[in-house]
C-alpha cells in the first residue's frame, strides 16, 4: 500500500506543480500584481510547454525525429485564427476561443494523419526530412495566400482577447495536454509506443500494430501543436508565416532533447527555462549587445549537449548528478523497496526452496528459514 | 528554345545544389550524422571571398582563401563539436550541429552586420548560340562543378583514401580492424565537404551578388533535400538529386502561376519521390536484421 502511494505521488507531481502555479498566478493577476509583460511571458511559456510535451511524444516516446512541429502549429494558428475572426461576432469571445481552439487542433491533427501515413513507410532521417519539408510547404502556402483568405505575406490579424485571462486558459490547456499525454503514455498503448521506440522489429513480432500506434502518436502530437498555434494567434494578435520556419521547429526539438528524451517533466522544465532564457537575453542584451543573444544561445546549446552526452564525461556525470547529490541528504532507508523488485527479505537458495516444498513429517523440528539463527541456538 | 535555356539554368542551379548535397551525403555516409552546419560553411566561404576580393580584387585568390579557410573550419568544427560526441545518440550530434550553425551565423552577424554585402565577382555577360541566350556564369558553374564531381568520383573510386572512405561508410568497426585510421578519414571527409561548400558559395555569389549571414540556410536545406532524394549516403545519388532539384526549381520559376510556390513544389517533389522509393532514387535498401 505504501508503494502504491509513492507511485501515485510521482505520477501526479507535475499536475500539482503546474496547477499550483496556475492558481498562484491567477491570484496574483486578480490582485493586480502581474505586469502585462509577465502575462505575455506566461503565455509564451505555456505555449512552449505544450509544444515541447507534444513533440516529446513523437521524439522521446515513439523514437521518430520530427523537424516540422512548427508546421503543425502554423496550420493551427492560421485556421484557428481565421475561425476566431469569423466566429467572434457571432458567438462572443469565450465560445469563439473554445471553438477556434478545437478547429485549429482538429485541422492540425488531420494534417498529422496526412503526414503520418506516408511517414510510416519511412524511418529515421528520411522521416525527419519529410516533416521538415512539410513545415516549409505549409509556410510557403500560407505566405502566398490571397490577402482576403489568410492575409498573405502581411499575416493574419486575429481578434483581441481580454488578455488578463488568456494565460489562465493557456495553463489549463497545458494541464489538459499533460493529462492526455501522460495517460496515453502510461497506458497499455503507451507501453506499446515505447516498445516501438526500443525495437520496432521486436514490437512488430509481439503483435503490436506499429502502424496504428505511430498514427495515434502523430495525430495527438499534432493536435496539441495546433492548439498551441491557436493560443499563439490569440497571444500575439497576428499570425505571420515567417515565424514558423524550421528554426522554430528546431527550437522545440532543442527543448525536448535538453529536457531528456522520454521525460515529460524534463520537457516541461527545459521548455520553461529556454523560453525564459530567450526572453531574458532579449531584455538584458539591448542595443549593440543584441547581436550577442544568438551567440550565447548557440554556445549554451553546444556546451550543454556535449556535457550531457559526451562519453568522455560519463564518469563525471554519474558521480555528480543531481539524483546522487539529493540521495546524499536522504537518510538511508533499507525498507524502501523498488516496485519492480521481488519482495524477499532474503532470496532462498535452491536447497532451502526444496525444504520449503518438501513434505516434512518431523513436526518436532519446524523449518527455520534463517540458518544463522539456527547456528546461534 | 526557351525550354533549353530553362534547362541550362536549372542544371547550373542544380549543380550548385549537387556540390552542397555531396557534402551532406559524404558526411552522412561516413560519420552517420546530419551536419546541419554545412549550409553555413557556404556562407563563411562567401564572406572569405568578400574579404579577399575587397583586399586584392582577385576572385581566384578569393576562392583559394575560401577553400583553405572552409577546409580548416570544417575540420575544426568536427574536432571540437562532433568528435567528443562520437558514440553518443545521433540526436545529440544533430542538436550540436544546429548549435554550430547558429554559432556561425551569429559570429558572421557580429563581424559583418546584418546589411547585405555586395560581391561583384566578374561580369561575364551572356552567350548566344543558335537562338539560345544564356548567361555565361551558368556555363562556368556547370562546367566547373562537372569537373569537380568527376574528380571526386575518381578520387573515391581509385585512391587508397577514397576506398578507405567507402570502407568506413560500409562498416566503421571492420574498417578500423583493417588498419584504417577512422578519425583521419572522417577529418578528410569534413575537409572535402567544406571545400565543395566553398565552391558552392562562389557559384551562388556569381548568380546573385548579395551576401548575408543566412546565405547558406535555404540552399543548405534544399541541398539536404536533394541528397535525400538521391538516396542519402550515395555520391552519385547526391549529384542526381541536386540536378533534379535545380531543374524542378528552374521550370517552376518560369511558370508565373506557380512561381511563388517554388519552394513548396521542390519539397512536394521530395515527398512524392520518397513515397515511391522510400530510400531515395539511388539509395540502397538495407535489410533489417534482428
Amino acid at each position: 500500500m505504501a508503494n502504491l502511494k509513492s507511485i501515485k505521488w510521482k505520477y501526479y507531481i507535475n499536475y500539482i506543480i503546474v496547477g499550483l502555479f496556475t492558481i498562484l498566478f491567477a491570484a496574483l493577476s486578480l490582485t493586480g500584481m502581474l505586469k502585462s509583460s509577465d502575462v505575455y511571458l506566461l503565455e509564451k511559456i505555456s505555449i512552449s510547454v505544450m509544444l515541447a510535451v507534444s513533440l516529446s511524444m513523437v521524439v522521446g516516446f515513439l523514437g521518430e525525429l520530427s523537424l516540422g512541429h512548427a508546421g503543425f502549429m502554423c496550420v493551427g494558428a492560421y485556421l484557428g485564427g481565421k475561425a476566431s475572426v469569423l466566429l467572434e461576432s457571432a458567438l462572443g469571445e469565450v465560445p469563439a476561443l473554445v471553438v477556434s481552439i478545437l478547429i485549429g487542433g482538429l485541422v492540425a491533427a488531420l494534417f498529422g494523419v496526412i503526414i503520418g501515413l506516408p511517414a510510416l513507410r519511412l524511418r529515421g532521417d528520411y522521416l525527419a526530412i519529410v516533416t521538415l519539408a512539410f513545415g516549409e510547404i505549409v509556410r510557403s502556402i500560407f505566405m502566398n495566400s490571397s490577402d482576403e483568405s489568410f492575409g498573405g505575406s502581411l499575416g493574419l490579424d486575429t481578434p483581441r482577447f481580454d488578455k488578463k485571462y488568456l494565460f489562465i486558459i493557456s495553463l489549463v490547456l497545458v494541464l489538459c495536454c499533460l493529462a492526455i499525454t501522460q495517460n496515453l503514455i502510461r497506458s497499455k498503448h503507451g507501453r506499446a509506443i515505447t516498445s516501438i521506440r526500443d525495437n520496432e522489429i521486436a514490437a512488430r513480432a509481439t503483435g503490436i500494430n506499429v502502424t496504428k500506434y505511430k498514427l495515434i502518436v502523430f495525430t495527438v502530437s499534432s493536435f496539441f501543436a495546433g492548439v498551441a498555434g491557436v493560443l499563439y494567434s490569440y497571444s500575439n494578435y497576428t499570425v505571420q508565416s515567417s515565424n514558423f520556419d524550421y528554426n522554430y521547429s528546431i527550437e522545440i526539438l532543442v527543448m525536448v532533447v535538453l529536457g531528456g528524451m522520454g521525460s515529460i517533466n524534463g520537457s516541461i522544465i527545459a521548455a520553461t527555462l529556454i523560453t525564459l532564457l530567450n526572453v531574458e537575453l532579449q531584455t538584458i542584451l539591448t542595443g549593440n549587445l543584441a547581436v550577442l543573444k544568438d551567440l550565447f544561445y548557440a554556445l549554451i546549446l553546444i556546451i550543454l549537449v556535449i556535457y550531457n552526452n559526451a562519453p568522455v564525461f560519463k564518469t563525471f556525470r554519474d558521480k555528480y548528478n543531481l539524483k546522487n547529490l539529493l540521495n546524499r541528504f536522504k537518510a538511508h532507508n533499507p525498507s524502501a523497496v523498488k516496485d519492480d523488485e521481488a519482495k524477499w527479505d532474503r532470496v532462498p537458495t535452491k536447497i532451502q526452496m526444496d525444504e520449503v516444498l518438501s513434505v516434512d513429517f518431523q513436526t518436532s523440528s519446524p523449518y527455520t528459514p534463517d540458518k544463522s539463527e539456527k547456528g546461534d541456538e | 528554345m526557351k525550354f533549353i535555356e530553362t534547362l541550362i539554368n536549372g542544371l547550373s542551379m542544380g549543380s550548385t545544389y549537387a556540390m552542397i548535397a555531396l557534402g551532406y551525403t559524404m558526411v552522412y555516409g561516413i560519420a552517420k550524422m546530419l551536419n546541419f552546419a554545412h549550409g553555413d560553411i557556404i556562407m563563411v566561404g562567401g564572406y572569405m571571398i568578400f574579404v579577399t576580393m575587397a583586399a586584392t580584387g582577385n576572385p581566384i585568390l578569393g576562392l583559394l582563401a575560401a577553400v583553405i579557410f572552409c577546409a580548416a573550419l570544417g575540420v575544426t568544427i568536427e574536432k571540437v563539436a562532433y568528435k567528443p560526441l562520437r558514440g553518443a545518440s545521433p540526436l545529440a550530434v544533430l542538436i550540436t550541429a544546429i548549435g554550430v550553425s547558429y554559432l556561425l551565423q551569429s559570429i558572421a552577424q557580429i563581424i559583418f552586420g546584418t546589411a547585405p554585402k555586395m560581391v561583384n565577382i566578374a561580369d561575364l555577360g551572356n552567350l548566344s548560340f543558335a537562338g539560345i541566350t544564356v548567361p555565361v556564369y551558368t556555363l562556368v558553374t556547370l562546367g566547373c562543378s562537372m569537373v569537380i564531381m568527376i574528380i571526386l568520383s575518381l578520387f573515391v573510386k581509385f585512391t587508397r583514401t577514397g576506398r578507405a572512405m567507402i570502407a568506413v561508410s560500409e562498416d566503421k568497426g571492420a574498417a578500423q580492424l583493417m588498419g584504417i585510421n577512422v578519425n583521419k578519414i572522417i577529418m578528410i571527409t569534413f575537409a572535402i565537404g567544406s571545400v565543395l561548400a566553398a565552391f558552392a558559395g562562389l557559384f551562388m555569389l556569381m548568380k546573385s551578388p548579395s551576401l548575408t549571414n543566412t546565405l547558406g540556410a535555404m540552399p543548405g536545406i534544399k541541398a539536404f533535400t536533394a541528397a535525400v532524394i538521391g538516396g542519402i549516403g550515395s555520391i552519385p545519388g547526391a549529384m542526381l538529386g541536386g540536378l533534379l532539384m535545380g531543374v524542378v526549381e528552374a521550370i517552376s520559376l518560369t511558370i508565373p502561376e506557380i512561381a511563388p510556390y517554388t519552394d513548396a513544389i521542390e519539397f512536394i517533389t521530395l515527398i512524392i519521390i520518397l513515397l515511391v522509393r522510400p530510400t531515395g532514387i539511388l539509395g540502397k535498401k538495407r535489410r533489417e536484421k534482428v
